[in-house]
């Protein structure tokens, strides 16, 4: 019998974390990250958790590797800034247990900040980077990883796309390899890095990279199809596949290893092909250094730097075709919203009445930028909500940041927003922090963190008391409001926001997915009473939507029963069905 | 021959979910399948595509505008958005539910009218009310596999394995239902 099973990206890179033998892993959950944590957890003999960040998740997998096992970081693009610390100086450190940090970059912003290019991070931290380009490459390169870490005392690299982790494909699924702890000997000149051994280390590092660039030459993961040695392409990742869709008949080398080169595997390859064609999504990180060693290339003069390659895209690039293609139709934008009972809507619907400006922060919440709500301001990275807050006010004074809130969720007060609030306790700052506690990381589906009282595993742990924290820190205005209850948040908002020194708002109620239960009751219109007002429709819930007479109805296989449309209504229109 | 079938509606809507019942299905008849999806923030009421192609052995994981052999609408203006993606002979099912975005909730844009109508000027379309049919079933959550009833009839794979796939896959008490679900769409534009 066939052991081919489908996986997921994501599911192949646990997958093969599980047969090489990792015996720890940690991460916090980031599209498209996030389903690599979620399957690992599921094999017996990997102890795998939800950190409050990329930088924990990161030491936490260090200590698991000094201690002498097989250990996992997992993280998306922007978490591998958070990780950066660690990161860059365990380059100079190496290993005991293979380390191997996965890294999921997003071409196209699919559910990103930004779009950057994790190569470069690991160029600057002198790291190898290994890219598969499909399901079953995932798993066996991560495997590849572990070796190579091991055998050349370094931390690795494997970069995934957002189309390569969400993407499923089929995996050939082997046995776990049960990988002997390493014995943990005391090597303070290797782990202790204070500047007499990181320098000496430093000398280690580019050694470690001039050899890796030589043997890179012999890996498997490189690999060198010659077919029409007119037209040659040099790819890895993602951007195979389109190669192999629009040019099945060129040469390609496909490199698996993409930090540092294979010089001399290039170099020959280059040789052996008339017109040499680099293919990459992102950064000209391959480009730029074959171009540099005086190799004649055709890359981003014709390839773009921003969003997602396709083979469409190749084709018209590489050959000047265009597919015939119906015309496209004009229709309106569908872009994400709040969901229907979303409790961050019901907040906003209050801040917006006030005329609030929120400086925000990553999660669902995010979307309260967007019209009909248009509260939140700015949105730059984890936890930056409460400090920018802190910075307007320090800029502008306490007058000034009275018309302004600083919005974060649960998982990204654990995560970084802790720090920027004991900040701006220490420093003297007026503000009202509001934090969205839904219970959950929601944007990413639902995962558990700090103050969940559950861990990756689903035991039962301690649940961190975000108030009692915020107390704890030296927050004397506390205060804890029902989402739903737009009276009392209205109030609390009002008087918060106008005092003059720090004030914490936790606005609590679970997200509307998180509840497996059937709805209990829904909302529907009196149609008689209804005076087409339209306030009932300022929230923007996606259930209500007005009719050709203008008055508005509930989709019943939409509404929540959250009630937030029940209490903008003057009329008494919207009335409550128990079900 | 690599066959493209492309499923979109709005985020929430189950389109994962069809799409995993194919994944199956492709592995238990033996083809090289690929399935992208869409995950994050898209997923919050968003439009969302998944693809899926399947052959002897298959390269890139998305389908290209202008190649899809058969797409799935589970809304009307996401059969809109996404019908270009169809080759000339391509068939284009879609789900007769209209679900407004929110430039068309908030006033900034109106949802456009005879969307069916026009998209028959252009494309074979095969129009369905699943959620109706899967409603007299006693069972709304069956509608995914009336859908895929009538897909299974340009997709060149055997009635039975569709069964037994459907079988392995929905939870064992709705097997019978989700059964008779997949046979109305397959038997509804004969």
């Amino acid at each position: 019998m066939s052991n081919k099973v489908i996986m997921l990206g994501n599911e192949a890179f646990a997958r093969g974390a599980y047969e090489a033998g990792v015996k720890v892993s940690a991460a916090y959950p980031g599209t498209p990250s996030t389903e690599i944590s979620e399957n690992l957890v599921k094999y017996e003999g990997v102890y795998a958790e939800w950190s409050p960040n990329e930088k924990v998740a990161m030491e936490v997998a260090i200590g698991a590797s000094v201690s002498g096992v097989r250990a996992l970081a997992s993280m998306k693009h922007v978490g591998v800034n958070v990780a950066a610390d660690p990161l860059y100086s365990v380059s100079y450190a190496g290993v005991n247990g293979g380390l191997v940090i996965v890294a999921a970059d997003d071409p196209g912003l699919y559910s990103s900040q930004n779009e950057q290019d994790s190569r470069m991070v690991a160029r600057a931290a002198n790291i190898p980077v290994i890219e598969p380009s499909d399901s079953g490459e995932a798993k066996e390169f991560i495997k590849f990883a572990y070796e190579l870490s091991e055998k050349y005392d370094t931390p690795v690299m494997v970069r995934s796309t957002t189309r390569l982790s969400h993407s499923q494909g089929l995996v050939e699924v082997e046995d776990r390899v049960e990988v002997e702890d390493r014995i943990y000997e005391r090597t303070p000149g290797k782990n202790v890095l204070m500047p007499g051994n990181a320098k000496l280390r430093h000398i280690v590092v580019e050694e470690r990279n001039k050899k890796l660039a030589e043997d890179g030459a012999e890996f498997f993961i490189n690999r060198v199809e010659y077919n029409d040695r007119k037209v040659g392409i040099i790819t890895s990742g993602i951007p195979y596949q389109y190669v192999k869709e629009v040019m099945p008949e060129a040469s390609i080398l496909k490199l698996g290893l993409v930090n540092p080169l294979p010089r001399t595997l290039i170099e020959e390859f280059a040789k052996n092909v008339e017109r040499l064609y680099i293919v990459e999504e992102l950064e000209p990180v391959i480009e730029e250094q074959v171009k540099s060693w005086g190799i004649k290339a055709i890359g981003k003069e014709i390839f773009t730097i921003q969003g997602e390659y396709s083979a469409n895209l190749l084709r018209k690039a590489l050959a000047g075709q265009e597919l015939a293609i119906a015309e496209k139709a004009e229709v309106p934008n569908r872009p994400p919203i709040l969901c229907p009972g979303c409790p961050h809507r019901s907040v906003y619907s209050v801040m917006k009445k006030l005329k609030l400006h929120a400086s925000g922060d990553i999660g669902c919440y995010t979307l309260g930028a967007v019209p009909p709500l248009s509260v939140v301001d700015t949105t730059v990275c984890m936890g930056a909500s409460i400090s920018m807050l802190h910075g307007m006010e320090k800029a502008k004074g306490k007058e000034y940041v009275k018309n302004w809130v600083a919005v974060i969720g649960d998982s990204t007060f654990m995560h970084t927003g802790i720090n920027s609030l004991i900040n701006m306790v220490y420093n003297k700052a007026t503000g009202t922090v509001v934090i969205l506690d839904n219970r959950t990381t929601g944007m990413t589906g639902h995962q558990d963190h700090a103050a969940t009282g559950k861990t990756l595993a689903g035991e039962a742990t301690h649940e961190i008391d975000i108030a009692g924290v915020c107390k704890a820190i030296g927050v004397s205005h506390v205060f804890e409001v029902n989402s739903f209850d737009v009276t009392a948040l209205e109030e609390t908002l009002k008087r918060e926001t106008s005092r003059e020194e720090i004030s914490v708002i936790i606005a609590k109620a679970p997200c509307a997915l998180l509840s497996k239960e059937p709805v209990k009751a829904q909302y529907t219109v009196k149609w008689d009473l209804c005076k087409k007002c339209g306030s009932c429709l300022k929230p923007g819930c996606p259930a209500i939507t007005k009719t050709a007479d203008g008055t508005v109805q509930i989709n019943d296989t939409m509404c929540n029963g959250c009630g937030l449309c029940e209490t903008q209504c003057k009329f008494g229109a919207i009335v409550k069905v128990e079900l | 021959m690599t066959k493209n079938i492309m499923i979109v509606g709005v985020g929430g809507q189950g389109t994962l979910l069809t799409s995993r019942i194919l994944g199956k299905l492709m592995l238990h008849v033996g083809y090289d399948v690929k399935i992208s999806e869409v995950h994050g923030m898209a997923q919050r009421g968003g439009s969302v595509v998944t693809f899926v192609r399947y052959g002897k052995q298959v390269a890139e994981p998305i389908v290209e505008e202008g190649q899809a052999d058969v797409l799935i609408a589970f809304e009307q203006l996401e059969a809109l958005r996404y019908a270009h993606f169809l080759r000339k002979d391509g068939i284009l099912i879609v789900n007769d539910e209209k679900i407004d975005p929110m430039p068309v909730v908030i006033g900034a844009a109106t949802y456009p009218k005879h969307i069916i109508e026009d998209l028959e000027k252009t494309y074979n379309v095969l129009k369905v009310n699943a959620l109706e049919e899967a409603k007299k079933l006693g069972n709304p959550r069956v509608f995914n596999n009336i859908v895929l009833g009538i897909a299974a009839k340009h997709m060149d794979i055997a009635y039975e394995d569709w069964m037994t796939v459907i079988s392995d896959t929905v939870p064992p008490k709705t097997i019978e239902v989700n059964k008779k679900a997949f046979d109305i769409g397959f038997h509804m534009h004969e």
